[in-house]
């Protein structure tokens, strides 16, 4: 018996679905709002049936320079994520195989380095990146977003490669494979779902974090959360634009994440080889 | 394949040796972990040290960005007036209930979700996709749709809603403040608790579901006695990152509430702000600073010492 | 080396450093407001002047001005020019961060400039920040409503004619209401007109002695009016509407009157974003018990940091955004509504502009009359109409405002709130020691 043949309830089916409806509506209702003109995204009774404008998305084509900000993000998360890979999966690679008295310890710290708040250190941090000549460069939010990703980092690596069994790399040991063999050759193939997952965690926190890169950027290394930034809030009506500007800010990771999902799902399999 | 995986899951664990820190013995010789996990620890060590000393250090002095003037030791004052700031003690209740209720939220209705998708049903594909897609979203634009397409009581959908109904309208952010911010961050964290839950749950052992239906037990006893025991290890991740990430929840409430009505929604976070990019109070803001510090690590032993066991750390 | 070649060479040199002196780039900070977004359009006419290119930063205000703060109290240098408000102007002025700006030739004519902008903008005899726009706040009324409810408005309106005026024109039902006011927590959002409000009942922030005077008589009347007022004939949500909130509200036809800042009175006469155009009529804003301070001042400046390597562009840039030029600019490209106003007289003195917009006149006369240094009836120690121009305000501003909207939506009553904020004020005017 195929083991994905599952009994059909079509009370769990229509749950399912209202659930995912809901949740997503709000999504919906933004996308649907930056076809509108200011004054149809604010009326009462609320419009579902209208006719569609591209004048939004015009204007913030005209205003503001989305590729800039969206090459920022991009080339940021990345970056920032491939850096977090390189130093997390050596990490947690040795805390998951090879544990010591001082691993729990260890995560634990590691774990609390994400505790204080980036608003309190603001002052300190924008004084170091002034004096480093950081400001408004690309490099040094890459390197705060790797350096706030990398516990979350290690500890989903950890708990993967705790589920990936032991005996494999001791095997590949045996082989005669040097150390950092069994994780590039052995491991990586072996969790590249767990670490896929976590990129995955990783591109999606850098790509809306929403602190950093507004105060230490200004005009050459700003995101896309400083695009936002720049269509929120004004005097006067604002919501049909800032929709457009939210949905062009969201739909590319909303898509990536949408193609990647399934990797992700592949990734979190706690338990079973497949 | 899978008697194999599962003949080498069972196999005893690897051996600890307590007495050699950086080398150990497992099948296959041994490992100097030191340069594996060096640069992950040297890293995060400068990257908090450095942050904590200067936080440890203005909280000690007078001072205010604004007001140059002002400068010199400041001994104990910043503490004290911090301590004395009924703010400070409602802020500490205010973060403690944003996070456990979100919690609760996100990992029940996951679980209950992630068991509800586990039955198969056509386009289940895509109502997972629609599932998680709150995620992507940037905390300050979930925000605003929230509250000015949704929640607001003249021109919102809600409001429209409630009137189609008969029903008064309900003023969402000065009648329930918290209860809306709640909403909202449960919205944005749901997807995330779902995914991790529901993907655990694939890998519940088919056997054992058969086993149980032949036994005579319906959905909810499969649910309760069944899953939610296997889902064990996965809840524990979630709450674990999740607690993280909630204590220092902000961009939703500066963009709501701003903290009110009078302190309803400041949590610490939000505190922290008022004193170091209001008041540009860098003293008073490092104080605080410390505190969050000091009750993140309580909570941080709290949660290691009692989910983290689940993960046989 | 043959003469021509010489003087080939020589004049080579010339044209390159010319061309060299002029193509800087320069980092602009800016709000996201409607005048500033026509500004960073049009600034390509003075890029192709110039030959120099600008690097624009525009955020929400909140955003913003946290942004600039940081940097500019940290030496950062990110930014060759600052917009910022009549708040920080004379506070940053008087801290030597911003570089004086009365060097600027006659032709400019700081004279057309109105005085009470040209002193909110100043400390210490120096002009801080040149104006870009500048508001005062005033009542929005529908005409129709009034006429239809046989109700006429004075000419100088008071805060008790306003509540009768309200309840007449509340019908829930329909979603019609009598008054909008700001009820969103923030220094600069409820406070500003809270403020106005308690400075027309006769109170004042502090005494001369920088005594708070939060528990005083005056303040006890405004906000007790105050949430009256807005509970009663104020639509729901009041707690949260700002003036964007409000702005929806007025031009979707919600409100009977409105009293905010001045700038509304062109959106709501902006066809494309207003449902009541032709309907709105305005009136100064109300007084109660003295008329001082009952309308607020805010302006919006271009201002250049002390640590911008790119000075002489950088006011190159900002005689050119300020001047009567631009104006005229603006007025080709967009229309004579759209020009940024309040600033200079000759902008009121142009028939033109009147024509356009016919509330004119009382924004001119609003903003001329603005009293900086004398918002209150009794003496004060401070300048700022809705606001303190100290640096703590914008903590303080704050947190009495959320309490102000605690007040409002009740869970707490006026006189807890009160007493709250005079204990917080007190605590935090210590700390900064102004009190001892």
């Amino acid at each position: 018996m195929n083991p994905r043949d599952k009994q059909f309830h079509p009370v769990a089916a229509a749950v399912a679905w209202l659930a995912s409806l809901l949740m997503f509506f709000p999504i919906f209702w933004m996308v649907l709002a930056s076809f509108k003109t200011e004054t149809q995204a604010i009326q009462t009774p609320p419009l579902l049936l209208f006719r569609p404008t591209l004048e939004n998305y015009h204007d913030i084509f005209i205003r503001a320079d989305y590729p800039l900000f969206a090459w920022n993000s991009v080339a940021i998360s990345l970056a920032a994520t491939v850096v977090m890979l390189v130093v997390a999966v050596p990490a947690s690679f040795a805390m998951a195989f090879y544990p010591t008295k001082r691993t729990r310890g260890t995560l634990l710290w590691m774990l609390s380095t994400k505790m204080l708040p980036a608003v309190g250190v603001l002052v300190p941090i924008y004084l170091i990146a002034k004096d480093a000549g950081l400001l408004d460069s690309r490099i040094a939010l890459i390197l705060i977003y790797m350096l706030s990703n990398l516990p979350i980092g290690v500890w989903m690596l950890f708990t993967f490669f705790r589920e990936t069994p032991k005996a494999i790399i001791e095997q590949s040991r045996i082989d005669g494979a040097g150390v950092w063999d069994s994780i590039v050759h052995v491991l990586l193939p072996l969790g590249l779902p767990g670490i896929a997952s976590t990129a995955l965690l990783s591109i999606i926190l850098c790509w809306n974090e929403a602190f950093w890169s507004l105060n230490l950027s200004a005009h050459d290394a700003a995101p896309l959360t400083a695009f936002i930034a720049s269509f929120s809030a004004p005097e006067g009506l604002f919501w049909a634009k800032l929709s457009a500007a939210a949905t062009l800010a969201t739909v590319p990771i909303l898509l990536f994440g949408w193609f990647s999902q399934r990797q992700l799902v592949r990734g979190l399999t706690f338990g079973a080889v497949k | 394949m899978r008697a194999t995986n599962e003949a080498i899951a069972a196999a005893p664990p690897p051996m600890r040796s307590g007495r050699m820190r950086t080398a150990l013995r497992g099948r296959g010789g041994a490992v100097a972990t030191l340069p594996l996990v060096g640069p992950a620890v040297v890293l995060l060590l400068i990257w908090s040290l450095v942050p904590l000393v200067m936080t440890l250090w203005f909280s000690f002095r007078r001072y205010n960005l604004l007001n140059p003037m002002i400068h010199g030791f400041a001994g104990w004052n910043n503490y004290r007036f911090l301590f004395q700031d009924p703010a400070l003690l409602s802020s500490l209740v205010v973060t403690v209930v944003l996070v456990a209720a979100v919690l609760a939220i996100t990992v029940g209705l996951g679980a209950v979700l992630a068991a509800v998708f586990e039955t198969g049903f056509p386009g289940r594909g895509i109502a997972r996709v629609l599932m998680i897609s709150p995620f992507f979203v940037m905390p300050t634009v979930s925000a605003l749709i929230w509250k000015n397409l949704l929640m607001n009581p003249v021109n919102g959908l809600f409001a429209w809603i409630l009137r189609g109904v008969g029903l008064p309208t309900f003023d969402w952010f000065a009648s329930a403040p918290l209860i809306s911010i709640i909403v909202i961050v449960a919205w944005e964290w749901l997807p995330f608790a779902f995914l991790i839950l529901m993907t655990s749950l694939q890998s519940l052992d088919e056997e054992i579901i058969e086993a149980a239906r032949l036994d005579g037990a319906g959905p909810v006893a499969m649910f309760r006695y069944i899953q939610v025991p296997h889902l064990g290890r996965s809840i524990s991740v979630v709450v674990m990152i999740e607690t993280i990430f909630l204590l220092g929840i902000f961009a939703e409430i500066y963009v709501t509430t701003a903290g009110g009505p009078g302190v309803a929604t400041t949590n610490l976070a939000f505190l922290i702000y008022q004193r170091a990019l209001l008041a540009f109070n860098v003293g008073s803001a490092s104080a605080a600073g410390v505190i969050a510090i000091v009750l993140a690590n309580i909570v941080a032993i709290f949660l290691i010492n009692t989910v983290a066991k689940r993960l046989d750390v | 080396m043959p003469t021509w070649l010489r003087w080939t060479i020589a004049a080579a040199v010339v044209i390159c450093s010319n061309a060299m002196a002029h193509a800087a780039t320069i980092t602009i900070a800016t709000v996201n407001n409607n005048d500033m977004i026509v500004m960073q359009q049009l600034a390509s006419h003075w890029e192709q002047q110039t030959g120099n290119k600008i690097n624009w930063v525009v955020l929400e205000e909140n955003v913003l001005r946290q942004r600039v703060t940081t940097d500019i109290a940290t030496g950062g240098g990110q930014f060759d020019v600052m917009t910022i408000g009549s708040y920080e102007a004379p506070i940053w002025g008087k801290q030597k961060w911003l570089l004086p700006l009365d060097d600027f030739p006659k032709s400019y004519d700081y004279n057309d400039i109105f005085k009470s902008v040209r002193d909110a903008l100043s400390s210490d005899g120096h002009l801080w920040a040149v104006p870009f726009y500048a508001e005062s706040s005033f009542l929005m009324y529908r005409k129709d409503l009034f006429s239809k409810a046989g109700l006429t408005m004075p000419a100088q309106p008071t805060w008790a004619e306003v509540e009768g005026f309200a309840k007449k024109l509340t019908d829930r039902a329909h979603q019609q209401y009598g008054v909008c006011l700001r009820g969103k927590p923030g220094w600069g959002e409820n406070m500003a007109l809270i403020d106005t409000m308690v400075n027309t009942f006769g109170g004042r922030w502090f005494n001369e002695k920088w005594q708070p005077q939060l528990d005083t008589k005056p303040w006890q009347d405004a906000v007790t009016f105050y949430v009256n007022l807005l509970r009663n004939y104020g639509p729901p949500g009041a707690s949260s509407n700002g003036f964007n909130e409000n702005l929806a509200l007025f031009s979707t036809g919600h409100c009977a009157m409105w009293v905010d800042a001045t700038v509304a009175a062109g959106f709501v006469s902006d066809p494309k974003k207003s449902q009541v155009v032709g309907k709105v009529g305005f009136a100064p804003a109300p007084i109660a018990k003295v008329p001082n301070g009952n309308h607020w001042f805010w302006a919006w400046a271009l201002a250049i940091p002390k640590s911008s390597h790119e000075a002489a562009i950088a006011k190159s840039f900002l005689r050119w955004a300020t001047s009567q030029a631009y104006i005229k600019l603006v007025a080709q490209t967009n229309g004579w509504v759209l020009v940024p106003p309040g600033t200079r007289k000759s902008t009121y003195d142009n028939p033109q502009y009147i024509a356009a917009a016919p509330f004119a006149k009382q924004v001119e006369h609003a903003i001329q009359t603005a009293d900086l240094d004398h918002p209150t009836a009794q003496p004060v120690p401070y300048t700022g109409i809705q606001y303190v121009a100290i640096p703590e305000f914008q903590a303080i501003g704050t947190t009495v405002g959320q309490l102000m909207a605690a007040a409002l939506t009740g869970q707490t009553t006026v006189d807890q709130a009160l007493k709250q904020a005079q204990a917080q004020v007190k605590s935090a005017m210590d700390q900064a020691g102004y009190t001892q």
